[in-house]
């Protein structure tokens, strides 16, 4: 407290100062046995194809909080230019500054250059970006627009490397992703068929890693259009409760308890005496 | 009153230039005027404190901007010759001295323009804004210093 503040104003960004004093925080917590609060992870199944007019991407819509589900239906797909969409994974706070982050700086060079942005230019952005950060900043995104040279595709590591391909998949339900784009890709697809595909795709993720679930989210881009569908699809819809909530019907059907016996007795009563009474109806 | 601009730098001793410059190792004991520990300004020495950064990225982060400058400047002197980046940061010192006293905020208008940092966002502008922060510098201790005089 009394070092910098003295002699030199205080800079904006990352304060390392709290750095030393968590490390000892965290020994002395795992000496008793606790854990440290985990930061909420998109443990995620992500994707996109370049199909013959431009690009789907593709991402479920389950956040995970260590072995919780944070939220059920949250949108992995954000918004970085009118022409460029970006999936991410990882941890989810840093996907979604480091998205946030780009799309600003996209609009203001675009400002400045008057002109549609470029994927290239996201995906340089991006790259020195977390190149910067050594792979602290754990963003791990698929990156796909439409622009003046047609559709791109880039898949971006934390570490700051990327890739320029025609299908990508990242997060923990990337393998069951990237197998079903490895059997069925084919280049030049039609829009219906790349949808389907890549629902394929995130539907593999979703059935077979335990980090991906709920929703299948698409976004399609083309030149001019863009469809943000959200749901694209419900693969795992909950159950229905009964629709009376203050006092609930167990309504069972009929058989579902088994009749042993059945006997019949028959109460037999006389008339004793028989009386009218009228009402008064003035 | 300390509305007027700092303009003069001739009081600026040689000391105060070097503080300003990128350190060969992020991490030393702060030395004061004698050669020793400066406990009033610097707090209490510890060597475990000293030896190693508290996290990986801290000494990258603290020099960042002054080492971009300096690959920057080195290219623009290989490609255009010693002119360009002679000019430029005689532009940038120009720039500098534009600042209200040491423990204001200033806003840097001309300085961002030159650097280009009025067009783009980072983690500079967004976490941590020196504008909002609670603690106040003191401001005699941080003229003296701006001035040299410390």
């Amino acid at each position: 407290m009394a070092t910098l503040s003295v002699c030199q104003p205080q800079l904006g960004g990352f304060s390392f100062e709290n750095c030393k004093r968590n490390a000892v925080l965290e020994a002395e917590v795992t000496k008793l046995g606790c854990n440290v609060p985990s930061a909420r992870k998109t443990g995620t199944t992500i994707c996109g194809v370049v199909f013959k007019d431009g690009i789907v991407l593709g991402a479920d819509t389950r956040a995970t909080e260590g072995m919780i589900v944070a939220d059920k239906n949250c949108s992995k797909i954000h918004y970085i230019s009118p022409n460029i969409y970006c999936c991410g994974a990882g941890t989810a706070a840093d996907t979604e500054m480091t998205t946030q982050i780009i799309s600003s700086n996209l609009e203001l060079h675009s400002l400045s250059t008057s002109r549609l942005p470029r994927v290239a230019t996201a995906n340089r952005m991006l790259k020195q970006m977390l190149f910067r950060y050594q792979g602290h900043i754990g963003a791990a995104l698929v990156l796909g627009g439409v622009d003046c040279n047609g559709p791109h595709l880039y898949s971006i590591y934390p570490h700051g490397s990327t890739d320029k391909l025609p299908y990508v998949t990242m997060g923990s339900g990337s393998l069951a992703a990237m197998a079903v784009f490895e059997d069925r890709y084919k280049q030049d697809m039609e829009e219906e068929d790349a949808k389907r595909l890549v629902r394929d795709a995130i539907a593999a993720g979703i059935f077979n890693d335990l980090g991906s679930g709920s929703n299948i989210d698409l976004c399609v881009i083309t030149k001019g259009r863009v469809d943000y569908l959200r749901p694209h699809d419900m693969a795992n819809k909950k159950g229905v409760r009964s629709q009376r909530l203050i006092r609930p019907v167990y309504a069972y059907k009929q058989g579902t308890t088994g009749v042993l016996t059945k006997s019949v007795i028959k109460l037999d009563l006389e008339v004793v005496e028989e009386t009218v009474q009228t009402m008064d109806t003035s | 009153m300390y509305c007027s601009v700092v303009r003069h730098q001739n009081t600026r001793g040689l000391r105060s230039q070097l503080k300003d410059s990128v350190p060969v190792t992020g991490m030393g004991p702060q030395v004061g005027a004698y050669g020793v520990q400066d406990t009033l300004r610097s707090g209490f020495s510890s060597v475990k404190n000293e030896l190693l950064p508290s996290h990986a990225l801290e000494l990258s982060e603290k020099n960042f901007q002054l080492n971009q400058d300096k690959m920057n400047f080195s290219n623009l002197r290989n490609i255009q010759g010693l002119h360009a980046p002679l000019k430029l940061q005689m532009e940038y010192r120009a720039a500098r001295q534009i600042q209200r006293l040491p423990f204001l905020q200033s806003s840097h208008l001309a300085l961002d323009t030159l650097k280009g940092n009025d067009e783009s966002i980072s983690f500079e502008d967004i976490l941590n804004d020196p504008a909002q922060s609670e603690m106040m510098g003191e401001p005699h201790i941080m003229v003296e210093y701006k001035l040299g005089m410390m």
